[in-house]
C-alpha cells in the first residue's frame, strides 16, 4: 500500500503503514523527480530574491517567493529524509554526508 | 516586530549545499572543450573573479539595493564556479595522460594532473588584477555592468566552440542566461543610486559613515 520510495527507503516513517494519503513522500516520485524539483524550488527562490532586491516593494513577488520557499523547505526536510543529508545540519544517527556522489560527479544527475 | 512566517536553515555563515544550481551530467569525456572552459574558472571574465569582485565591493555600496544585490550575485557566482568546475572535471575526468596531450591540455596536465585549477584558456593564473573594487558606487557597479556582458559573450565564445556537444551547451546556456538577468537587477540598483545622488544634500560617499544622519535621502 505503500509508495514506491517508502517501499524502497527503510527510513521513511510510512514505510508499510498501508495509508498512502498520509505519506507525503508519495506520488511515486522517484529521487530524481523530487531532487528536480527542488532545484526548480531553489532557482526560483533564488531568482525572485535578486528580484526583490532591487524591487522589494513586489507584493505579487513576495508572495511568490514565500509560497515557493514554503514547498522547497517542506520538500528538503522531506528528501533529507529519505536520501540522505543536503547541508550539514540535518540530523541523523550515521554521518551520511560523506556518502558519494558529490554534486560535481557523473552521474550525479 | 514580525520577521516573518517561518522556519528555514539558520547556520551563521556561509554554508554548503550539496546541490548544483542546475544538474550537469556530460556524458562524453572530451579535454578539448575543458581546455576553454576553464577560462570561465579562473579567466579574466570568469565565475571565480565575478564573485570576489561583488562580495568585495558590497562593503562600500551606500544604500540598501545595491547592498543587497551585489551579496547575493556574488553568492550565485560561487555557485557558477561549481558549475564551471563541474564542467571541466567532468569532461577530463578518466582521461589518460595521451588523451590530455591530444587535446592540448599536455602543459596543463604537466601542472595540475585532473584537478581543476583557476586560470584562463591561455594558461595564466587567476589574478584580482582582473577585478576592480573602486570604493565608488556608480564606479564599481558600472564596471559590474560590463563584467556581466563580457562574460555573456564568453559564454557565446564557448558555445560556438563547444557546439558539437548538447550536453556542454545547455548548461553554457543556462549560465549565459544568468548574466543577462544579473546585468538587468545591476542596472536597477545603479539607477536607485544615481536617483539618490540627484537629491539635495545627499552625500553618497559609501559604507555606513556616521555624516548621513541627517541626509534625508537615507532614510530607507
Amino acid at each position: 500500500m505503500s509508495c514506491n520510495n517508502c517501499q524502497n527507503n527503510t527510513q521513511c516513517p510510512y514505510r508499510n503503514s498501508g495509508n498512502n494519503s498520509s505519506c507525503n513522500c508519495s506520488n511515486n516520485r522517484s529521487q530524481r523527480e523530487m531532487f528536480n524539483e527542488i532545484m526548480a524550488l531553489n532557482f526560483a527562490i533564488n531568482d525572485l530574491a535578486l528580484y526583490l532586491d532591487t524591487h522589494p516593494d513586489d507584493m505579487n513577488a513576495i508572495r511568490m517567493h514565500c509560497a515557493y520557499s514554503e514547498r522547497q523547505i517542506s520538500l528538503t526536510e522531506e528528501y533529507q529524509r529519505l536520501y540522505g543529508p543536503l547541508t550539514i545540519n540535518f540530523m541523523s544517527d550515521t554521518w551520511d554526508w560523506i556518502d558519494e556522489p558529490w554534486p560535481w560527479e557523473r552521474g550525479a544527475y | 516586530m514580525n520577521h516573518g512566517l517561518g522556519k528555514g536553515v539558520l547556520i551563521n555563515m556561509y554554508y554548503y549545499v550539496k546541490s548544483l544550481q542546475y544538474p550537469i551530467n556530460i556524458r562524453n569525456r572530451n579535454p578539448r572543450l575543458a581546455k576553454v572552459i576553464i577560462s570561465q574558472y579562473g579567466g579574466p571574465d570568469g565565475e571565480l573573479g565575478a564573485s570576489l569582485r561583488y562580495l568585495s565591493q558590497r562593503f562600500g555600496m551606500p544604500d540598501k539595493k545595491s547592498k543587497a544585490i551585489l551579496n547575493d550575485v556574488g553568492t550565485e557566482e560561487l555557485a557558477h564556479l561549481e558549475m564551471v568546475g563541474t564542467l571541466v572535471h567532468q569532461l577530463t575526468d578518466g582521461a589518460s595522460p595521451e588523451e590530455m596531450e591530444a587535446a592540448g591540455m599536455g602543459p596543463y596536465y604537466t601542472d595540475h594532473g585532473w584537478g581543476v585549477y583557476p586560470q584562463a584558456a591561455a594558461g595564466f593564473p587567476n589574478t584580482a588584477a582582473s577585478i576592480a573594487v573602486k570604493g565608488d558606487p556608480i564606479a564599481d557597479l558600472t564596471e559590474d555592468l560590463a563584467a556581466e556582458q563580457k562574460a555573456r559573450a564568453t559564454y557565446e565564445k564557448l558555445i560556438d566552440l563547444c557546439k558539437d556537444d548538447r550536453d556542454v551547451v545547455d548548461v553554457l546556456k543556462y549560465l549565459r542566461e544568468r548574466e543577462i538577468v544579473h546585468f538587468q537587477r545591476f542596472g536597477e540598483a545603479l539607477n536607485g543610486v544615481q536617483e539618490k545622488l540627484y537629491q539635495r544634500n545627499c552625500y553618497l560617499s559609501g559604507g555606513n559613515n556616521n555624516n548621513n544622519n541627517n541626509c534625508g535621502c537615507r532614510n530607507n
